[in-house]
């Protein structure tokens, strides 16, 4: 392949992924079965990703395994309701256009494993987009180091990863105990718990697998949250949760042990927390995408009600399409909130649109701020809707 | 220095051979959001090479970091003609490696970057893995 018989886009792809193996000292290159790509917001890629990702479609790339998309910038059906710009709505038609030329499924989800790409245990994979990485890794049991955007592509056009990192058994091991000394419950905690786990495994050169007792239960929901915000507070792509994970019972409890209490996670909730409710002009759940599940519950809390302020729910299209048929999405919708699906408020062009953002998602405050410079309101999911339902003013 | 050749050997990242003037930190680089796309000027706060331009240098600087989005930042800078001519690291990366290989920058790590300074001219050849500082 290498040689280019198969067309310019695989020789890119493996020179990719041969030099990656030899930076990180890959023995071979081993198939994979699942792809999911990151890198797909017109916001984030600019002209030259664009460019790069129509040259390796021209260029005879197709998939080779299931292969999904990360969120794009924008609601690809609902865009101008959503008030997004003709122009960037036409550069992000034109990337999904080159991955859909390349066999790329273009679901435009964060949580491709509630969307038909649902890899199983021990299976390798070739996924970008953190959270979902630290899922698949954590939750599941699959394999897959944290890959960009071009890695990922190049993964998906050989059906092709180097053999390194958590792809082997001695990078899977934990050496960091985390003990949990706090009741955690519901997306907020597990995202705020995230934090507090990522920000000290950030400050710890050595990057450790954390294992984590003294969590009695998580759902799905729960554990889509934490890895979430476990991924961005640490970089971290995998842990092991006793009892929960699949992989926590192969291991021992390490040595080094940190404990959590009550107490830090409050603080990390509040270092969230610096918008005053009045202060909320824009209020988001779905980060990572809302699970049916919590479609439902949110329609259950809106039946009826009125929301009086800017409300996008962010989901994928299959998820929103069960919605519909279920007839949560009419009841959502009655109450004034928006579905803004295929997207988020990660990476859509909603700088100085709004001045700050109510959520559930520790993950999405970083974000908030980092990127588009709003202050952050963080608070359970119920919370998050009955703010919604007071005025500003109020 | 004197007139004699300096030879460093390294490891090759991206093949290519060209010879040009050196732009050095010791500060790793961020190709999205640190580095103008349009212009090829480090913008990045505090950077000990804030306002310089990259374009056409032989960049050194020990690893990239950042977002994952810096390879197309490389390649964007490629397309706009502001690219580097060549980059030489202690420790080459992801984020660097990808875009070297996406923009077809010739790239060198392994290298012993603290004995680069700033103008030297330097000759890489990146597809044998070595480079000469040249009087």
């Amino acid at each position: 392949m290498l040689e280019g018989e198969q067309g310019r886009a695989v020789r890119k792809s493996m020179e990719i992924l041969t030099t990656l193996g030899t930076i990180y000292g890959a023995e071979r290159l081993i198939p994979i079965s699942s792809v999911q790509i990151a890198g797909v917001s017109y916001d984030n890629l600019g002209e030259a990703g664009l460019a790069f990702l129509q040259e390796m479609a021209d260029g005879g790339g197709k998939a080779r395994v299931l292969t999904t998309l990360n969120p794009a910038g924008m609601d690809v059906e609902n865009w101008q309701a959503l008030g997004i710009s003709p122009e960037f709505a036409e550069k992000q038609a034109r990337v999904l256009e080159a991955f859909g030329r390349m066999d790329v499924v273009v679901t435009c989800t964060c949580t491709p494993y509630l969307s038909g790409n649902l890899p199983h245990f021990g299976e390798h994979i070739a996924w970008a987009e953190s959270s979902a990485v630290c899922f698949a890794n954590s939750v599941i049991g699959a394999r897959t180091n944290r890959e960009g955007g071009p890695s990922a592509l190049a993964s998906a056009l050989t059906g092709l990863t180097p053999a390194y990192g958590y792809h082997l058994d001695e990078n899977r091991r934990p050496s960091l105990s985390v003990q949990v000394e706090a009741r955690i419950e519901g997306t907020a905690q597990f995202g705020a718990l995230g934090k507090v786990i990522g920000e000290e495994l950030q400050a710890d050169q050595l990057k450790p697998v954390s294992f984590i007792t003294g969590v009695e239960r998580a759902s799905l929901e729960e554990l889509k949250s934490f890895s979430a915000s476990l991924a961005t507070y640490g970089g971290a792509a995998l842990f092991h949760m006793q009892g929960i994970t699949p992989e926590a019972g192969l291991h021992s409890t390490p040595g080094q042990t940190l404990r959590i209490a009550q107490a830090d996670l409050e603080e990390a909730g509040q270092a969230l927390n610096d918008a005053a409710p009045e202060e909320v002009d824009f209020i988001s759940l779905g980060c990572p995408h809302l699970s049916l599940q919590e479609i439902a519950h949110l329609a259950q809390l809106l039946e009826g009600q009125h929301v009086e302020r800017e409300f996008w729910i962010t989901t994928a299209r299959p998820t929103k399409q069960i919605a519909d048929r279920m007839g949560y999405t009419r009841v959502i919708e009655a109450s004034g909130a928006r579905f803004s699906v295929d997207t988020c408020c990660v990476v859509a062009p909603i700088k100085g649109r709004f001045k700050a953002l109510a959520t559930d998602s520790a993950k999405a405050c970083y974000y908030a701020y980092a990127k588009n410079g709003f202050k952050t309101a963080f608070m359970p999911f119920d919370d998050v809707v009955r703010l919604a339902l007071r005025p500003q003013s109020g | 220095m004197g007139s004699e050749i300096v030879k460093l050997e390294g490891r090759k990242i991206y093949p290519g051979r060209v010879r040009g003037k050196t732009l050095a930190t010791g500060m790793g680089i961020s190709f999205f959001g640190g580095v103008d796309p349009e212009s090829g000027v480090i913008v990045e706060r505090g950077h000990e090479l804030e306002g310089q331009s990259i374009s056409g240098k032989v960049l050194v600087f020990p690893h990239g970091k950042g977002s994952t989005v810096g390879s197309y930042s490389l390649y964007r800078l490629k397309a706009n003609g502001k690219a580097p001519a060549a980059i030489v690291n202690a420790e080459c990366e992801t984020i660097t490696a990808v875009g070297c290989i996406i923009a077809e920058i010739p790239c060198v790590d392994h290298i012993p970057i603290e004995r680069l300074k700033t103008g030297m001219t330097v000759l890489v050849n990146a597809g044998v893995g070595w480079i000469e500082i040249q009087p």
